[in-house]
């Protein structure tokens, strides 16, 4: 049984219907990630999953258990965490405590392990424990999203967008630390507009089109395919 | 000189109420319009408590009943921490979602139940309230200095009490783990959410504080004037909420501020021009505020170290 399955889903925002009948599966130890253009419906899977959204038909099931009764605020005990689109890090907050915040569900106190794990992967924030989380640049503010959800010692890490507004070398970098982490264990669904960044790290994917998905393979088939080419890798 | 002694002791009454506008406007952008009544109320718990103390008539007793005192207080913080929790509870919570306007509607409703209450309860008369406290003058009978400069108990009072208690206020949201959550509620709720934060119970305990401070505030408030009355919640909710917004509502530390300077205003204002100028100068500072700064002395931020 996969560990994240999401079945027939169909959110709505109001009368809207962004997402229409979506499912996917996410198996321990994968990275799986979601492409598609802008709208496309990405944002709204991951907020669907993570519970600040609720599906009006279909279920979201973390490890056999249906997660679309659970409160929002009980979902990351069932194992989830999300780091969303755009970042959304406590900005006046510091950068210390908006880790301490990506833990405040788990019931074991002892976060030294956790706080160096992070600080390995992400060596500057290390450097800015203490500053103001909003006065980090664009990239640091990546990293502290991704270190904060960390934090809460998922078995699925939610990731949307982290390359979104970010120069190229660091979008390599945070690149080459989610795979790092995806190796150490951690399974990841990964949104993103980058697909080639994507499919370059990814085991496998799913293109997602107007609330549909219309195409899911391995990773290399996906890049490889004539429509994906076209439609998101920018090629003719 | 006088004025500037009475400015800062009622300063400190007005920075606790003026404390709880802007712990609730911090979380959920509420301009809770019922807190000054729920600070009237208070006053008429103490009284109420003290008179069953055996207190209620007492002019310049001998030995102060400190214990009497003690039970007031926690009756009055106790009091108004929960019923600020019901009200949001039953007028706010299911209009979290709706437009601004509709929950500062209910605010106002709850405002007009709370007034009626106390119309019920201590009638339509000012009330007077018992004068507990030793008459003692530091200036004159500790110095021996015969100026017009007082500087009594009853201050030493109200700010040996409101000094620690905004202390603690800072402590609370600066290192707990409740403290904490609200700051992250208070910047962003849906991500808050997403921490695991249970954030009903967070804005919960907020009214709560908010409610408890407004309690303490209650007491001193009595012992230092010596009278209350049903509408007392308007002119220092008035007082609060424009000292709330003059240190920039949603920050804490600027509504403490902010306290104090209306206080001091406000009795400059009654000292050298006249008592009836006094809700005239709140007034105007409110509307000057709002005009040239409306993000007040130090912005919105709840989120910063208390
Ligand atoms: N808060 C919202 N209210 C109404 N419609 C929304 C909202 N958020 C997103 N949408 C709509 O839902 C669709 C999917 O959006 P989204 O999930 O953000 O796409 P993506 O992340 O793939 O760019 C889009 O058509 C968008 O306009
Ligand atoms: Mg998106």
């Amino acid at each position: 049984m996969a560990l994240l399955e999401v079945d027939g889903v169909h959110t709505y925002y109001g009368n809207i219907e962004a997402l229409k009948g979506i499912s996917l599966t996410v198996e321990q130890g994968e990275i799986v990630t979601l492409i598609g253009s802008n709208g496309a419906g990405k944002t709204t899977t991951l907020r669907t999953i993570a519970g600040v959204l609720r599906p009006r038909h279909g279920t979201v099931r973390m490890a056999e258990r249906d997660l679309t009764k659970v409160p929002a605020n009980q979902i990351v005990r069932m194992g989830i965490a999300h780091s969303p689109e755009g970042r959304r890090i406590f900005a006046r907050m510091s950068v210390k405590e908006n880790l301490e915040m990506g833990a405040y569900a788990r019931n074991d106190r002892d976060l030294t392990p956790d706080f160096e794990r992070v600080y390995t992967l992400f060596p500057r924030i290390k450097e800015r424990l203490r500053q103001r989380a909003g006065t980090l640049s664009g990239g640091e503010q990546q990293m502290l999203a991704i270190g904060r959800a960390l934090m809460a010692r998922p078995k699925v890490l939610l990731l949307d967008e982290p390359s979104m507004g970010l120069a190229p070398v660091l979008v390599e970098l945070v690149f080459k630390t989610i795979q790092e982490i995806n190796v150490q264990g951690m399974t990841v669904l990964l949104v993103e507009q980058n697909a080639h960044m994507a499919l370059s790290i990814a085991h496998r994917g799913y293109v997602l089109q107007t609330g549909k998905i219309v195409l899911t393979d391995t990773a290399p088939k996906l890049a490889a395919n004539e429509m994906v080419r076209k439609a998101y890798l920018g090629e003719e | 000189m006088a004025a500037i002694v009475i400015g800062i002791t009622n300063g400190a009454f007005i920075a606790l109420i003026a404390l709880g506008y802007t712990l609730v406007y911090g979380i959920i952008e509420l301009i809770n319009f019922a807190h000054g009544d729920l600070f009237m109320l208070g006053t008429f718990v103490c009284l109420t408590t003290l008179t069953l103390l055996g207190f209620g008539t007492e002019v310049g007793v001998s030995g102060t009943p400190w214990w009497a005192l003690v039970i007031a207080i926690l009756a009055a913080m106790i009091f108004c921490g929960v019923l600020n929790m019901l009200a949001e509870r039953v007028a706010y919570r299911r209009l979290r979602r709706a437009p601004r306007l509709a929950p500062l509607i209910s605010a106002i409703g709850v405002s007009f139940i709370f007034v009626n209450i106390g119309l019920f309860w201590q009638g339509p008369t000012p009330r007077r309230f018992p004068d507990l406290l030793p008459q003692y003058d530091f200036v004159s009978q500790l110095f021996g200095l015969h100026t017009l400069v007082r500087f009594t108990f009853k201050d030493l009072f109200v700010l040996a009490l409101a000094i620690p208690l905004m202390l603690g206020l800072a402590w609370v949201i600066r290192s707990t783990r409740m403290g904490k959550a609200m700051r992250a509620v208070a910047q962003d709720s849906e991500m808050a959410l997403q921490m695991g934060i249970d954030v009903d119970r967070v804005i919960s305990f907020t009214f709560v504080l908010g409610g408890v401070l407004a309690g303490a505030a209650a007491l001193m408030y009595g012992l230092y004037n010596n009278n209350t009355v049903f509408t007392l919640g308007f002119a220092a909710g008035l007082k609060a909420f424009t000292a709330a917004v003059l240190g920039g509502i949603g920050n804490v530390t600027g509504a403490a501020l902010g306290g104090f300077v209306l206080g001091l205003l406000a009795s400059l204002t009654v000292t050298y021009a006249g008592g009836q100028w006094e809700n005239v100068g709140v007034f105007s500072l409110l509307v000057i505020i709002l005009v040239f700064k409306p993000t007040g002395l130090l912005g919105q931020a709840l989120g910063d170290r208390a």
